[in-house]
């Protein structure tokens, strides 16, 4: 197979496009976001998001997150094949709604904690991490 | 898979009532995200842990459902209310059906 002038002409418009708007968050981000909010308004604040802003080695990358009040938090890397990471459910005998854990990152790219609080809303915080070396096997 | 699997929990033997300790969990597993190809370029099926639980005498503490971006060799570190003498316990399931679990006992 190949790519004919034509594809690369478009890929390469996809790509520009892409860059142009570094916030956008991909379709199945998005997708996994509405099914862990259920639609619902999504607040900036309230939850803390540790993540190094460079990362040496992709396949295993540091994070933290930290929300009081929270009974869940959902880590997404919106950069990732598959953007979804890990949900913490916070049970009734959690210290404090904090975990730590390490991801892989296929690329440079934001990284997405979102909270749904114990009164049902949510809040996100967001990391851009950058990569030096991809962690998807490539 | 499920070969050399084997948990490793770090958590205080002693602990006053009501305190919050710090808990590091870690299992080696390859973690096969799916992502990857063989040298054949086929993908190689992914083989993760996709849950992991920490309960204290049968209360929950903390419930992770994990995905492929989660690294080899999962780690976790996460705090836990001790409210009386009994047994922490761990278990992660694997996407082959296995359980892998660990108990880890506190004095109060």
């Amino acid at each position: 197979m190949g790519f004919s002038r034509r594809d690369t002409l478009a890929l390469g418009a996809g790509a520009i496009a892409l860059t142009a708007l570094p916030l956008r968050v991909g379709a199945a981000g998005e997708d996994a976001i509405a099914a862990f909010t259920g639609g619902a308004d999504v607040s900036e604040g309230g939850i803390t998001l540790d993540a190094p802003e460079i990362a040496e080695n992709g396949n295993t990358v540091p994070v933290g997150v930290s929300a009081d009040g929270a009974s869940a938090v959902m880590l997404l890397a919106l950069g990732n094949p598959n953007p979804d990471v890990a949900v913490f459910n916070f049970g009734e005998l959690a210290g404090s709604q904090t975990a730590s854990t390490r991801i892989r990152l296929a690329g440079t790219q934001d990284v997405v904690a979102i909270a749904k609080m114990a009164d049902g809303s949510f809040a996100s915080a967001t990391k851009n991490v950058k990569v030096t070396i991809g962690g998807c096997g490539g | 898979m499920a070969s050399g699997v084997k948990p490793r929990v770090k958590a205080p033997k002693t602990a006053s009532a009501g305190e919050v300790v710090t808990i590091k969990t870690l299992i080696s597993h390859k973690m096969e995200s799916g992502q990857r190809r063989d040298s054949d370029g086929n993908l190689i099926p992914r083989s993760i842990i996709n849950r992991f639980t920490c309960d204290f005498n049968g209360t929950n503490a903390l419930d992770v459902e994990m995905h492929g971006a989660i690294s080899t060799n999962p780690y976790f570190e996460f705090d836990v209310t001790i409210p009386e003498s009994g047994d922490l316990q761990f278990t992660w399931y694997d996407d082959d059906g296995s359980v892998y679990e660990d108990v880890k006992s506190v004095k109060v």
